[in-house]
Protein backbone atom coordinates (compact mmCIF):
# COMPACT_ATOMS: atom_id res chain seq x y z
CA UNK A 1 0.00 0.00 0.00
CA UNK A 2 1.62 3.67 -0.50
CA UNK A 3 3.19 4.88 1.43
CA UNK A 4 2.09 8.63 1.02
CA UNK A 5 -1.15 8.14 3.10
CA UNK A 6 -1.83 8.91 6.36
CA UNK A 7 -2.75 5.82 8.25
CA UNK A 8 -6.06 5.87 10.55
CA UNK A 9 -5.23 2.62 11.93
CA UNK A 10 -2.23 0.92 11.75
CA UNK A 11 -1.32 -2.73 13.02
CA UNK A 12 1.83 -4.04 14.19
CA UNK A 13 2.45 -8.05 14.06
CA UNK A 14 -1.06 -8.48 15.54
CA UNK A 15 -2.31 -12.06 16.60
CA UNK A 16 -5.41 -12.96 17.39
CA UNK A 17 -6.80 -16.41 19.64
CA UNK A 18 -9.91 -17.31 20.82
CA UNK A 19 -9.36 -20.27 22.83
CA UNK A 20 -6.88 -22.55 20.75
CA UNK A 21 -8.01 -21.17 17.43
CA UNK A 22 -4.95 -18.49 15.98
CA UNK A 23 -8.05 -16.29 13.94
CA UNK A 24 -5.22 -13.69 13.43
CA UNK A 25 -1.54 -14.10 12.56
CA UNK A 26 0.98 -11.15 12.15
CA UNK A 27 -1.23 -8.58 10.69
CA UNK A 28 0.68 -6.08 9.55
CA UNK A 29 -0.75 -2.78 7.48
CA UNK A 30 -2.19 0.13 7.56
CA UNK A 31 -5.63 1.98 6.59
CA UNK A 32 -5.51 4.99 5.13
CA UNK A 33 -7.47 8.01 6.16
CA UNK A 34 -10.00 9.27 4.41
CA UNK A 35 -10.25 6.22 2.20
CA UNK A 36 -12.33 3.78 1.55
CA UNK A 37 -10.21 0.30 2.62
CA UNK A 38 -12.73 -3.10 1.78
CA UNK A 39 -11.68 -6.28 3.72
CA UNK A 40 -12.31 -9.06 1.06
CA UNK A 41 -11.84 -12.94 1.46
CA UNK A 42 -13.40 -16.38 2.26
CA UNK A 43 -16.02 -16.83 5.31
CA UNK A 44 -13.86 -17.31 8.37
CA UNK A 45 -10.90 -15.31 7.24
CA UNK A 46 -10.68 -13.45 10.10
CA UNK A 47 -11.74 -10.06 8.92
CA UNK A 48 -14.96 -9.34 11.32
CA UNK A 49 -12.19 -9.70 14.21
CA UNK A 50 -9.86 -7.65 12.51
CA UNK A 51 -12.65 -5.13 12.37
CA UNK A 52 -13.46 -5.58 16.42
CA UNK A 53 -9.81 -5.11 17.44
CA UNK A 54 -10.04 -1.58 15.42
CA UNK A 55 -12.66 -0.35 18.02
CA UNK A 56 -11.42 -2.11 20.88
CA UNK A 57 -14.49 -4.35 21.23
CA UNK A 58 -11.55 -6.95 21.25
CA UNK A 59 -7.50 -6.61 22.13
CA UNK A 60 -5.00 -8.47 20.54
CA UNK A 61 -3.04 -11.50 22.39
CA UNK A 62 -0.08 -10.07 20.53
CA UNK A 63 1.20 -7.21 18.61
CA UNK A 64 -0.02 -3.33 18.62
CA UNK A 65 -2.86 -1.32 17.13
CA UNK A 66 -2.53 2.24 16.20
CA UNK A 67 -5.30 4.92 15.62
CA UNK A 68 -3.81 8.05 14.17
CA UNK A 69 -0.35 7.16 15.83
CA UNK A 70 -1.42 6.33 19.33
CA UNK A 71 -1.34 2.95 20.71
CA UNK A 72 -4.96 2.03 21.13
CA UNK A 73 -4.49 1.44 24.77
CA UNK A 74 -3.72 5.24 25.24
CA UNK A 75 -8.00 5.66 24.54
CA UNK A 76 -10.36 5.57 26.88
CA UNK A 77 -13.09 2.21 25.56
CA UNK A 78 -16.01 4.97 25.57
CA UNK A 79 -13.92 7.47 23.64
CA UNK A 80 -12.35 5.00 20.76
CA UNK A 81 -15.76 3.22 20.28
CA UNK A 82 -17.34 6.70 20.08
CA UNK A 83 -14.52 8.22 17.15
CA UNK A 84 -14.13 4.67 15.25
CA UNK A 85 -17.86 3.85 15.28
CA UNK A 86 -19.32 0.42 13.69
CA UNK A 87 -22.42 -1.10 11.78
CA UNK A 88 -22.79 -4.91 12.81
CA UNK A 89 -23.95 -7.33 10.35
CA UNK A 90 -27.11 -8.17 12.13
CA UNK A 91 -27.70 -4.21 12.48
CA UNK A 92 -29.01 -5.27 15.85
CA UNK A 93 -31.57 -2.75 17.57
CA UNK A 94 -33.05 -2.03 20.76
CA UNK A 95 -36.74 -2.61 21.21
CA UNK A 96 -38.92 0.55 20.16
CA UNK A 97 -38.93 2.95 17.54
CA UNK A 98 -36.77 4.54 14.92
CA UNK A 99 -36.45 7.81 17.10
CA UNK A 100 -35.40 5.37 20.24
CA UNK A 101 -32.66 3.78 18.27
CA UNK A 102 -30.93 6.73 16.17
CA UNK A 103 -31.23 8.62 20.24
CA UNK A 104 -29.16 5.62 21.60
CA UNK A 105 -26.25 6.91 21.77
CA UNK A 106 -26.68 9.98 22.92
CA UNK A 107 -28.84 8.36 25.68
CA UNK A 108 -25.62 6.41 26.10
CA UNK A 109 -23.94 9.69 27.21
CA UNK A 110 -27.36 11.18 29.16
CA UNK A 111 -27.94 13.36 26.54
CA UNK A 112 -30.98 13.17 23.81
CA UNK A 113 -31.31 13.58 20.39
CA UNK A 114 -34.56 16.45 18.71
CA UNK A 115 -37.10 15.25 16.68
CA UNK A 116 -35.33 17.65 13.70
CA UNK A 117 -31.98 16.17 14.34
CA UNK A 118 -33.24 12.77 14.19
CA UNK A 119 -35.59 13.41 10.86
CA UNK A 120 -31.98 14.80 8.91
CA UNK A 121 -29.88 11.69 10.00
CA UNK A 122 -33.22 9.90 8.29
CA UNK A 123 -32.56 12.32 5.19
CA UNK A 124 -28.88 11.59 5.01
CA UNK A 125 -29.38 7.55 4.91
CA UNK A 126 -32.20 8.30 2.03
CA UNK A 127 -35.07 7.73 4.49
CA UNK A 128 -38.47 9.31 4.91
CA UNK A 129 -39.14 11.53 8.27
CA UNK A 130 -42.50 8.86 8.54
CA UNK A 131 -40.43 5.89 9.62
CA UNK A 132 -39.15 7.85 12.98
CA UNK A 133 -42.06 6.94 15.29
CA UNK A 134 -42.24 3.21 13.26
CA UNK A 135 -41.03 0.05 15.42
CA UNK A 136 -37.83 -1.57 14.30
CA UNK A 137 -39.33 -4.65 13.97
CA UNK A 138 -41.85 -3.02 11.24
CA UNK A 139 -38.21 -2.38 8.99
CA UNK A 140 -37.62 -3.98 5.86
CA UNK A 141 -33.68 -5.07 5.79
CA UNK A 142 -32.38 -2.17 3.99
CA UNK A 143 -33.85 0.13 5.98
CA UNK A 144 -32.80 -1.85 9.26
CA UNK A 145 -29.29 -1.12 7.56
CA UNK A 146 -30.00 2.60 6.94
CA UNK A 147 -31.30 3.36 10.62
CA UNK A 148 -28.21 0.98 12.01
CA UNK A 149 -25.50 3.00 9.78
CA UNK A 150 -27.46 6.53 10.72
CA UNK A 151 -27.25 5.69 14.33
CA UNK A 152 -23.76 4.85 14.07
CA UNK A 153 -23.07 7.87 12.52
CA UNK A 154 -24.41 10.12 15.54
CA UNK A 155 -21.38 10.11 17.42
CA UNK A 156 -19.45 11.49 14.50
CA UNK A 157 -17.12 8.80 14.36
CA UNK A 158 -13.72 9.64 12.53
CA UNK A 159 -13.64 6.03 11.03
CA UNK A 160 -16.43 3.60 10.57
CA UNK A 161 -16.85 0.09 10.22
CA UNK A 162 -19.03 -1.86 8.10
CA UNK A 163 -19.59 -5.42 9.12
CA UNK A 164 -20.77 -6.98 5.48
CA UNK A 165 -23.75 -4.59 5.70
CA UNK A 166 -25.63 -5.69 2.06
CA UNK A 167 -24.74 -9.13 2.56
CA UNK A 168 -28.58 -9.85 2.33
CA UNK A 169 -30.33 -7.15 0.61
CA UNK A 170 -31.69 -6.76 -2.49
CA UNK A 171 -30.01 -4.81 -5.48
CA UNK A 172 -31.92 -1.29 -4.65
CA UNK A 173 -30.97 -1.23 -1.62
CA UNK A 174 -27.32 -2.01 -1.71
CA UNK A 175 -26.83 0.60 -4.54
CA UNK A 176 -28.70 3.02 -2.55
CA UNK A 177 -26.09 2.09 0.44
CA UNK A 178 -23.01 1.92 -1.45
CA UNK A 179 -23.75 5.58 -2.45
CA UNK A 180 -24.44 6.44 1.06
CA UNK A 181 -21.47 5.25 2.06
CA UNK A 182 -19.47 7.02 -0.92
CA UNK A 183 -21.63 10.41 0.03
CA UNK A 184 -20.39 10.11 4.12
CA UNK A 185 -16.84 9.27 2.65
CA UNK A 186 -16.77 12.33 0.92
CA UNK A 187 -18.78 14.55 2.86
CA UNK A 188 -17.48 14.29 6.38
CA UNK A 189 -13.44 12.79 4.83
CA UNK A 190 -14.78 9.59 7.24
CA UNK A 191 -12.32 6.69 6.96
CA UNK A 192 -14.04 3.68 6.25
CA UNK A 193 -13.30 0.01 6.19
CA UNK A 194 -16.01 -1.97 4.58
CA UNK A 195 -15.60 -6.00 5.14
CA UNK A 196 -18.00 -6.93 1.86
CA UNK A 197 -18.41 -10.90 0.04
CA UNK A 198 -18.81 -9.02 -2.75
CA UNK A 199 -15.60 -8.05 -5.06
CA UNK A 200 -17.34 -5.84 -8.15
CA UNK A 201 -18.40 -3.91 -4.67
CA UNK A 202 -14.77 -4.18 -3.57
CA UNK A 203 -13.60 -3.01 -7.01
CA UNK A 204 -16.23 0.19 -8.00
CA UNK A 205 -16.42 1.32 -4.25
CA UNK A 206 -13.21 0.79 -2.18
CA UNK A 207 -10.01 2.79 -2.87
CA UNK A 208 -7.84 -0.11 -1.19
CA UNK A 209 -8.53 -3.78 -0.83
CA UNK A 210 -7.00 -6.45 2.01
CA UNK A 211 -7.39 -9.46 0.34
CA UNK A 212 -7.72 -12.11 3.64
CA UNK A 213 -7.39 -15.62 4.00
CA UNK A 214 -6.83 -18.24 7.09
CA UNK A 215 -6.07 -15.05 9.59
CA UNK A 216 -3.33 -13.57 7.64
CA UNK A 217 -3.28 -10.33 5.08
CA UNK A 218 -2.18 -11.90 1.79
CA UNK A 219 -2.53 -9.39 -0.17
CA UNK A 220 -3.19 -5.65 0.03
CA UNK A 221 -3.27 -2.99 -2.88
CA UNK A 222 -5.58 -0.19 -4.77
CA UNK A 223 -8.71 -1.91 -5.08
CA UNK A 224 -8.27 -2.72 -9.21
CA UNK A 225 -5.53 -5.69 -7.63
CA UNK A 226 -8.96 -7.72 -7.49
CA UNK A 227 -8.23 -7.30 -11.71
CA UNK A 228 -5.31 -8.84 -11.57
CA UNK A 229 -3.84 -10.39 -8.08
CA UNK A 230 -0.64 -11.47 -8.12
CA UNK A 231 -0.75 -13.97 -5.47
CA UNK A 232 -2.18 -17.19 -6.55
CA UNK A 233 -4.49 -18.46 -3.93
CA UNK A 234 -6.15 -14.59 -3.91
CA UNK A 235 -6.35 -15.43 -7.99
CA UNK A 236 -8.49 -18.80 -7.29
CA UNK A 237 -10.67 -16.89 -4.70
CA UNK A 238 -11.60 -14.10 -7.30
CA UNK A 239 -12.29 -16.62 -10.15
CA UNK A 240 -14.46 -18.04 -7.22
CA UNK A 241 -12.68 -21.49 -7.10
CA UNK A 242 -12.07 -21.18 -3.22
CA UNK A 243 -14.07 -19.80 -0.61
CA UNK B 1 -48.97 -36.42 67.39
CA UNK B 2 -47.81 -40.19 68.36
CA UNK B 3 -45.29 -41.66 66.61
CA UNK B 4 -48.59 -44.36 65.70
CA UNK B 5 -50.89 -41.68 64.25
CA UNK B 6 -47.89 -40.28 62.15
CA UNK B 7 -47.37 -43.51 60.76
CA UNK B 8 -50.95 -43.77 59.33
CA UNK B 9 -50.15 -40.50 57.69
CA UNK B 10 -48.29 -42.75 55.22
CA UNK B 11 -51.68 -43.77 53.21
CA UNK B 12 -50.72 -39.91 51.75
CA UNK B 13 -47.68 -41.72 50.62
CA UNK B 14 -48.97 -44.65 49.24
CA UNK B 15 -51.73 -43.09 47.17
CA UNK B 16 -49.33 -41.54 44.56
CA UNK B 17 -47.51 -44.74 44.79
CA UNK B 18 -50.31 -46.71 43.24
CA UNK B 19 -51.73 -44.11 40.99
CA UNK B 20 -47.77 -44.38 39.59
CA UNK B 21 -47.68 -48.18 39.51
CA UNK B 22 -51.23 -48.81 37.55
CA UNK B 23 -50.45 -45.69 35.38
CA UNK B 24 -46.95 -46.54 34.74
CA UNK B 25 -45.71 -43.38 35.26
CA UNK B 26 -42.31 -44.49 36.84
CA UNK B 27 -42.41 -42.65 39.71
CA UNK B 28 -42.23 -45.38 42.51
CA UNK B 29 -38.61 -45.32 43.06
CA UNK B 30 -38.43 -41.33 43.54
CA UNK B 31 -41.39 -41.17 45.74
CA UNK B 32 -40.12 -43.76 48.01
CA UNK B 33 -36.71 -42.11 48.02
CA UNK B 34 -38.15 -38.45 48.71
CA UNK B 35 -40.61 -40.06 51.72
CA UNK B 36 -37.30 -41.74 53.04
CA UNK B 37 -35.14 -38.94 52.95
CA UNK B 38 -38.20 -36.21 54.57
CA UNK B 39 -38.53 -38.45 57.12
CA UNK B 40 -34.83 -38.90 58.23
CA UNK B 41 -33.93 -35.20 57.41
CA UNK B 42 -37.27 -33.44 59.29
CA UNK B 43 -36.42 -36.27 62.42
CA UNK B 44 -32.94 -34.71 62.26
CA UNK B 45 -33.57 -31.70 62.28
CA UNK B 46 -36.22 -31.49 64.76
CA UNK B 47 -33.56 -33.78 67.25
CA UNK B 48 -30.85 -31.12 66.64
CA UNK B 49 -33.24 -28.11 66.77
CA UNK B 50 -34.50 -29.54 70.17
CA UNK B 51 -30.63 -29.52 71.31
CA UNK B 52 -29.78 -26.17 70.06
CA UNK B 53 -32.93 -24.53 72.05
CA UNK B 54 -32.33 -26.58 74.95
CA UNK B 55 -28.90 -25.94 75.39
CA UNK B 56 -29.54 -21.79 74.40
CA UNK B 57 -26.45 -21.40 73.14
CA UNK B 58 -25.36 -18.46 70.81
CA UNK B 59 -22.55 -20.72 69.58
CA UNK B 60 -24.84 -23.30 68.16
CA UNK B 61 -27.22 -20.93 66.94
CA UNK B 62 -24.78 -19.11 64.54
CA UNK B 63 -23.51 -22.83 63.52
CA UNK B 64 -27.24 -24.41 62.46
CA UNK B 65 -27.08 -20.80 60.47
CA UNK B 66 -24.09 -21.12 59.25
CA UNK B 67 -24.80 -24.16 58.29
CA UNK B 68 -28.50 -23.53 56.45
CA UNK B 69 -25.91 -20.86 54.32
CA UNK B 70 -23.16 -23.36 53.25
CA UNK B 71 -26.22 -25.80 51.85
CA UNK B 72 -28.08 -23.01 50.40
CA UNK B 73 -24.74 -21.77 48.95
CA UNK B 74 -23.74 -25.24 47.45
CA UNK B 75 -27.20 -25.61 45.93
CA UNK B 76 -27.67 -21.72 44.44
CA UNK B 77 -24.11 -21.60 42.66
CA UNK B 78 -24.64 -24.55 39.80
CA UNK B 79 -27.48 -22.66 38.09
CA UNK B 80 -24.71 -19.97 37.87
CA UNK B 81 -21.75 -21.64 37.14
CA UNK B 82 -20.81 -19.96 34.52
CA UNK B 83 -20.11 -16.90 36.55
CA UNK B 84 -16.99 -15.79 37.75
CA UNK B 85 -16.37 -16.28 41.21
CA UNK B 86 -20.32 -17.25 41.63
CA UNK B 87 -20.20 -19.23 45.03
CA UNK B 88 -18.56 -16.50 46.96
CA UNK B 89 -20.87 -13.58 45.89
CA UNK B 90 -23.86 -15.64 46.64
CA UNK B 91 -22.36 -16.61 49.89
CA UNK B 92 -21.75 -12.27 50.45
CA UNK B 93 -25.25 -12.16 49.38
CA UNK B 94 -26.89 -14.48 51.68
CA UNK B 95 -25.00 -13.66 54.61
CA UNK B 96 -26.05 -10.15 53.66
CA UNK B 97 -29.84 -10.61 53.77
CA UNK B 98 -29.57 -12.89 56.94
CA UNK B 99 -27.70 -9.76 58.67
CA UNK B 100 -29.71 -7.26 57.36
CA UNK B 101 -33.54 -9.38 58.67
CA UNK B 102 -32.01 -10.46 61.79
CA UNK B 103 -30.73 -6.88 62.46
CA UNK B 104 -34.00 -5.26 62.01
CA UNK B 105 -35.66 -8.13 63.84
CA UNK B 106 -33.37 -8.39 66.90
CA UNK B 107 -32.55 -4.66 66.68
CA UNK B 108 -35.97 -3.06 67.45
CA UNK B 109 -37.38 -6.03 69.26
CA UNK B 110 -39.60 -7.36 66.85
CA UNK B 111 -38.25 -11.29 67.74
CA UNK B 112 -36.81 -12.01 71.07
CA UNK B 113 -33.02 -13.34 70.71
CA UNK B 114 -33.56 -16.89 71.09
CA UNK B 115 -32.96 -20.01 69.46
CA UNK B 116 -36.67 -20.49 68.68
CA UNK B 117 -36.72 -17.17 67.00
CA UNK B 118 -33.59 -17.04 64.88
CA UNK B 119 -33.67 -20.43 63.90
CA UNK B 120 -36.64 -20.81 61.99
CA UNK B 121 -36.85 -17.70 60.62
CA UNK B 122 -33.35 -17.83 59.30
CA UNK B 123 -34.42 -20.76 57.32
CA UNK B 124 -37.28 -18.69 56.00
CA UNK B 125 -35.23 -15.70 54.88
CA UNK B 126 -31.93 -18.22 53.35
CA UNK B 127 -34.82 -20.55 51.86
CA UNK B 128 -36.34 -18.23 50.10
CA UNK B 129 -32.90 -16.14 49.62
CA UNK B 130 -31.65 -19.33 47.74
CA UNK B 131 -34.86 -19.93 45.76
CA UNK B 132 -34.06 -16.22 44.87
CA UNK B 133 -30.57 -16.88 43.22
CA UNK B 134 -31.52 -19.63 41.67
CA UNK B 135 -34.38 -18.05 39.75
CA UNK B 136 -32.11 -15.00 39.58
CA UNK B 137 -28.93 -16.53 38.24
CA UNK B 138 -31.40 -18.96 35.45
CA UNK B 139 -33.02 -16.09 33.99
CA UNK B 140 -29.35 -13.65 33.87
CA UNK B 141 -27.10 -16.33 32.42
CA UNK B 142 -30.32 -16.96 29.55
CA UNK B 143 -30.66 -12.98 28.92
CA UNK B 144 -26.92 -12.71 28.59
CA UNK B 145 -26.58 -14.94 26.72
CA UNK B 146 -29.89 -14.23 23.92
CA UNK B 147 -29.16 -10.72 24.17
CA UNK B 148 -25.07 -10.89 23.56
CA UNK B 149 -25.70 -8.52 19.93
CA UNK B 150 -27.19 -5.68 21.83
CA UNK B 151 -24.85 -5.80 24.43
CA UNK B 152 -22.21 -5.54 21.76
CA UNK B 153 -24.12 -2.98 20.12
CA UNK B 154 -24.18 -0.36 23.15
CA UNK B 155 -20.62 -0.97 24.30
CA UNK B 156 -19.55 -0.27 20.33
CA UNK B 157 -21.74 3.35 20.90
CA UNK B 158 -19.45 3.95 23.56
CA UNK B 159 -21.85 2.59 26.47
CA UNK B 160 -20.44 1.63 29.66
CA UNK B 161 -20.48 -2.17 30.46
CA UNK B 162 -23.73 -1.38 33.22
CA UNK B 163 -24.99 0.40 30.53
CA UNK B 164 -24.72 -2.41 27.79
CA UNK B 165 -26.36 -5.01 30.21
CA UNK B 166 -28.83 -3.32 31.88
CA UNK B 167 -31.77 -4.76 30.05
CA UNK B 168 -30.91 -8.04 31.06
CA UNK B 169 -30.12 -7.13 34.61
CA UNK B 170 -33.90 -5.49 35.36
CA UNK B 171 -35.25 -8.02 33.14
CA UNK B 172 -33.39 -10.76 35.41
CA UNK B 173 -34.16 -9.22 38.44
CA UNK B 174 -38.24 -8.06 38.01
CA UNK B 175 -38.57 -12.15 36.75
CA UNK B 176 -36.85 -13.19 39.77
CA UNK B 177 -39.09 -11.41 41.89
CA UNK B 178 -42.57 -11.39 40.48
CA UNK B 179 -43.34 -15.18 41.94
CA UNK B 180 -42.60 -13.77 45.30
CA UNK B 181 -44.73 -10.32 44.96
CA UNK B 182 -47.72 -12.51 43.18
CA UNK B 183 -48.18 -15.16 45.39
CA UNK B 184 -48.13 -12.55 48.41
CA UNK B 185 -50.98 -11.25 46.40
CA UNK B 186 -53.35 -13.98 46.35
CA UNK B 187 -52.37 -15.09 49.99
CA UNK B 188 -55.02 -15.68 52.31
CA UNK B 189 -57.17 -16.35 49.69
CA UNK B 190 -55.89 -18.97 47.82
CA UNK B 191 -53.49 -21.14 50.43
CA UNK B 192 -52.95 -20.50 54.29
CA UNK B 193 -49.10 -20.18 54.15
CA UNK B 194 -47.46 -22.99 55.89
CA UNK B 195 -46.19 -21.67 58.67
CA UNK B 196 -49.27 -19.80 59.81
CA UNK B 197 -51.47 -23.15 59.32
CA UNK B 198 -48.91 -24.69 61.36
CA UNK B 199 -49.23 -22.38 64.16
CA UNK B 200 -52.87 -22.18 64.38
CA UNK B 201 -52.98 -26.27 64.19
CA UNK B 202 -50.79 -25.82 67.17
CA UNK B 203 -53.45 -24.12 69.01
CA UNK B 204 -51.93 -20.39 68.62
CA UNK B 205 -54.18 -17.28 68.48
CA UNK B 206 -55.13 -17.22 64.82
CA UNK B 207 -54.93 -13.08 64.55
CA UNK B 208 -51.26 -14.13 66.54
CA UNK B 209 -50.90 -16.67 63.51
CA UNK B 210 -51.43 -14.17 61.21
CA UNK B 211 -49.28 -11.47 62.84
CA UNK B 212 -46.08 -13.50 62.67
CA UNK B 213 -47.06 -14.15 59.61
CA UNK B 214 -47.66 -10.89 58.22
CA UNK B 215 -44.34 -10.37 59.26
CA UNK B 216 -42.32 -13.28 57.53
CA UNK B 217 -43.99 -12.26 54.20
CA UNK B 218 -42.68 -8.42 54.55
CA UNK B 219 -39.13 -10.13 55.70
CA UNK B 220 -39.54 -12.06 52.23
CA UNK B 221 -40.24 -9.17 50.36
CA UNK B 222 -36.96 -7.27 51.70
CA UNK B 223 -34.99 -10.73 51.05
CA UNK B 224 -36.43 -11.21 47.44
CA UNK B 225 -35.36 -7.45 46.46
CA UNK B 226 -32.40 -7.75 48.12
CA UNK B 227 -31.16 -11.01 46.79
CA UNK B 228 -32.01 -10.43 43.38
CA UNK B 229 -30.29 -6.96 42.82
CA UNK B 230 -27.33 -7.70 45.08
CA UNK B 231 -26.79 -10.78 43.29
CA UNK B 232 -26.77 -9.45 39.78
CA UNK B 233 -24.78 -5.91 40.53
CA UNK B 234 -22.22 -8.30 42.16
CA UNK B 235 -22.44 -10.81 38.95
CA UNK B 236 -22.51 -8.28 36.22
CA UNK B 237 -19.16 -6.82 36.25
CA UNK B 238 -17.67 -10.36 36.24
CA UNK B 239 -18.87 -10.43 32.39
CA UNK B 240 -16.74 -7.93 31.20
CA UNK B 241 -12.92 -6.89 31.53
CA UNK B 242 -11.41 -3.91 32.15
CA UNK B 243 -11.53 -3.16 28.60
CA UNK B 244 -15.12 -2.95 28.21
CA UNK B 245 -15.04 -5.70 26.39
CA UNK B 246 -17.33 -8.71 27.27
CA UNK B 247 -15.78 -11.91 28.89
CA UNK B 248 -16.97 -14.34 26.46
CA UNK B 249 -15.69 -17.35 28.31
CA UNK B 250 -17.32 -16.08 31.62
CA UNK B 251 -20.75 -16.20 30.24
CA UNK B 252 -20.90 -19.34 28.52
Amino acid sequence: MSVTYKPAIHFNHVDFSFGKNQILKGITGSFPEGKITTLVGPSGAGKTTLLKLCNGLLSPAAGEVYIKDRPIEDYEPVELRRMVGIALQSAPMVGGSVYKNLGLPLELQGKSLSKAEAVELLHDVGLEEELLERKVKDLSGGQRQKVSIARTLVNKPEVLLLDEITSSLDRTSLKEIEELIVKINRKYGTTIIWITHNLQQALEIGDFTWVMMDGEVVETGESDLLNDPSNDKVRRFVRGEAG
Amino acid sequence: MSYLTLSITLIFVVIPLLLSKTLKLGLERDTIIATLRSIVQLLAVGYVLKFVFDSESLIYIFLMVALMIVAATHNAQKKGAAIQGITTKVAVTLVFVEVLTQGILLGFNITPATAQYIIPISGMVIGNSMVLSILFLNRFTAEVESHQDETELILSLGGTPKQAIHTQLINSIKASMIPTIESQKTVGLVQLPGMMSGQIIAGADPIQAVQFQLLIMFLLLTTAAVTSVMLGFLSYPTLFNQRMQVMSKNIS
